[in-house]
């Protein structure tokens, strides 16, 4: 079987012999074109990068990122500090790779709570009609209305700032176009041929919904989530910059741009740097995001 | 069934007005519940951790806040609809003064981002969408794209580095030079304005300066936006068919894209600019933040550290309400001005 994945006239026939042969050959196609993008493929490289950096963050950080060390503060790059030290004579560079880890599983908390919501509010509205579409559309729509970052602070401020409330509040504030998208996607399969073969041969609602709707709602769903992970990350870092989310010895990007601000006129480089990586992430990501796109829905241009 | 014109446009504004008012109704709710339910104590906020138990209980029931919480919550929509939104612990005074303050500092900030950010963001779209796939048109991409992904810290601390300490072109943060502070008397609480209606041209020069660098940040981030949706949607307008018809009769380049194509996308960007207004407002709080800007956003975010509640809460539904009134409008100007809608 493995071996057959590097087949590629096995994965391109024309003539799929199974279900197996098919499904991987849609996604070998799909992998080549997005590899043939290359700002796709560098935003991809780029993510399995900042991926790495942090599952391995202890075997790659040169120092504790904790570790202070007054003698050594604000320092610049070198060869002991490969990207300097901070107002405390914390190693930067091991501390941007501890705080990959914050970013990312920040953002991935994140996804892993919007999106089954957002899936089956659209779905369930979609699916229904009627009463339940009118009020879960409504309350889409009020949160939708909300101006995010404010709803965000408000909300982290009134629980206790940190990185778990601010998870919550980007969650609570990046539902709702989710909510849309599956529901605008259902609305459009759910009058299909083969719904209502599958609703004939007797499959309750829940197990339409679960089986035969959402599934094919995930495409769009994940372009979706790859594009929305760069403002994340920016929603993220904003919360840090203002005292909202990860708190001080965390060395979440934003807190540690915050934490340096004031040293910007004399030693730029140490509010700048965690401010270049939060770029480099959120690019990677707009980039794969867009190449997905390209790749999964051709259409959407 | 066909109805009378005007009654189906009084159907349509009485939904539109109905659906605004329960929006707004949860905006209310929403941060009132918020505001409440903050863990740090409003009363020993006031007085201090040392008070004696009876005048914070006096106080507690001055402030209306022995009663449940439901009823609370009456009181205080019943002075939201009379304008009024209480006091501000921190600056002692009425909140709606306060905002009446600090608001128009934002305004005037966003507005000029705004201007910055359509001047620049329309005519790089138009170009990029004629020109497709040129230097130019890749060019623009790039811009956008880094426009779209980078955060606002970086961007305001960067061009602060850049034009203020290295450069020396921009003059730093704050509205006005600290010792033009309090020389203009405030008429309508944009200080270019007041310092033109009061004739002091140095004021009005060194405000001015003032604005550029916050101001071209947060154009920044609109105009990669604006810039990329024109784009859109002039590709797909030069694909019409009466965009070849006008070709085919002869008239000049410049008039078939302004005129023709330009002409039919105009109702579209209109909608995209009061969306980008809207969000303006947002990148606003950051910003602010970084060029100490005394607007809604820094009042906002000092208020939520000092768990000042009358504040936020004030704060934040006006923010709201102008974000949901701009958002309608994006909405309706498509409505009226599009006649195919």
């Amino acid at each position: 079987m493995t071996a057959r994945l590097f087949d590629r006239a096995w994965l391109l026939s024309d003539s799929p012999q199974s279900r197996t042969q098919a499904a991987w050959g849609r996604r070998y196609r799909l992998w080549r074109d997005f590899r043939a993008n290359r700002p796709a493929l560098i935003g991809f490289v780029t993510v399995m990068a900042l991926l790495l950096c942090a599952i391995f963050a202890p075997l790659l950080a040169t120092h504790d990122p904790v570790a202070q060390n007054l003698g050594q503060r604000l320092q610049p790059p070198s060869a002991a500090h490969w990207l300097g030290t901070d107002e405390l004579g914390r190693d930067v560079y091991s501390r941007l790779l501890y705080g990959a880890r914050i970013t990312l599983g920040m953002v991935l908390a994140v996804v892993a709570l919007v999106a089954p919501v957002g899936l089956a509010i659209g779905c369930i509205a979609g699916y229904y009609r009627g009463i339940a579409d009118v009020v879960l559309m409504r309350v889409t729509d009020v949160f939708l209305a909300f101006p995010r970052l404010i709803l965000a602070l408000a909300f982290v401020a009134a629980i206790k700032p940190g990185m778990t409330s601010a998870v919550i509040a980007i969650a609570l504030t990046t539902w709702p176009p989710y909510a849309r998208l599956a529901r605008a996607e259902t609305l459009t399969i759910r009058d299909a041929d083969y719904i209502a073969a599958v609703r004939m041969a007797g499959a309750s609602p829940g197990r339409i919904i679960l089986r035969h709707i959402m599934p094919l709602c995930l495409g769009s769903l994940i372009v979706r989530v790859t594009l929305d992970m760069s403002s994340i990350i920016i929603f993220a870092a904003s919360l840090g910059f203002l005292g909202m989310g990860a708190q001080a010895p965390s060395p979440e990007w934003g807190t540690m741009i915050a934490t340096a601000r004031r040293f910007l006129l004399d030693q730029w480089w140490v509010p700048l740097i965690p401010g270049i990586a939060i770029l480099v992430a959120s690019l990677a990501f707009n980039m794969m995001g867009d190449g997905l796109r390209d790749a999964l829905d051709p259409k959407q241009g | 069934m066909t109805r009378h014109p005007t009654v189906q446009m009084l159907i349509r504004l009485g939904t539109t007005v109905s659906s605004l008012a329960i929006t707004m109704f949860g905006l209310v709710l929403v941060t009132f519940f918020i505001g409440r339910v903050i863990p740090i104590d409003p009363v020993l906020t006031i007085l201090g951790d040392h008070a004696r138990p009876e005048l914070v209980e006096r106080l507690r029931m001055e402030l209306g806040l022995d009663k449940p919480l439901p009823v609370q919550f009456w009181i205080y929509l019943k002075n939201l609809l009379q304008g009024d939104l209480g006091r501000s612990v921190m600056t002692t005074n009425r909140v709606v003064d306060d905002i009446r303050l600090y608001f128009p500092a934002t305004v005037e900030l966003g507005t000029v981002a705004m201007i910055f950010a359509t001047v620049a963001g329309i005519p790089l779209g138009v170009l990029s969408a004629v020109r497709r796939n040129s230097a130019l048109d890749q060019a623009v991409r790039v811009f956008s794209l880094v426009g779209h992904s980078i955060p606002i810290p970086v961007l305001g601390l960067g061009s602060l580095l850049v034009f203020y300490a290295w450069l020396g072109w921009a003059p730093g943060t704050g509205r006005v030079g600290v010792g033009y502070v309090g020389l203009t008397p405030s008429v309508t609480g944009f200080l270019t304005v007041d310092a033109l209606i009061a004739g002091d041209t140095e004021v009005f020069w060194d405000a001015a300066a003032h604005l550029m660098l916050p101001a071209g940040v947060l154009a920044y981030f609109s105009m990669a936006y604006i810039s990329r949706m024109t784009r859109a949607f002039m590709i797909d307008a030069l694909a019409g068919e009466y965009v070849i018809t006008a070709r085919a009769k002869g008239l000049s380049p410049a008039r078939v894209i302004w005129r023709h194509a330009f002409g039919n996308i105009a109702v579209r960007l209109v909608t995209v600019l009061a969306l980008t207004y809207a969000g303006l407002l947002e990148g606003a709080v950051v910003t602010e933040m970084i060029f100490s800007w005394p607007g809604i956003g820094q009042y906002l975010t000092v208020s939520l550290l000092n768990a000042d509640m009358n504040a936020v809460i004030g704060a934040t539904l006006l923010v709201g309400f102008v974000y949901m009134l701009l958002n309608l409008f994006a909405d309706a100007a498509y409505r009226i001005l599009d006649p195919r809608v």
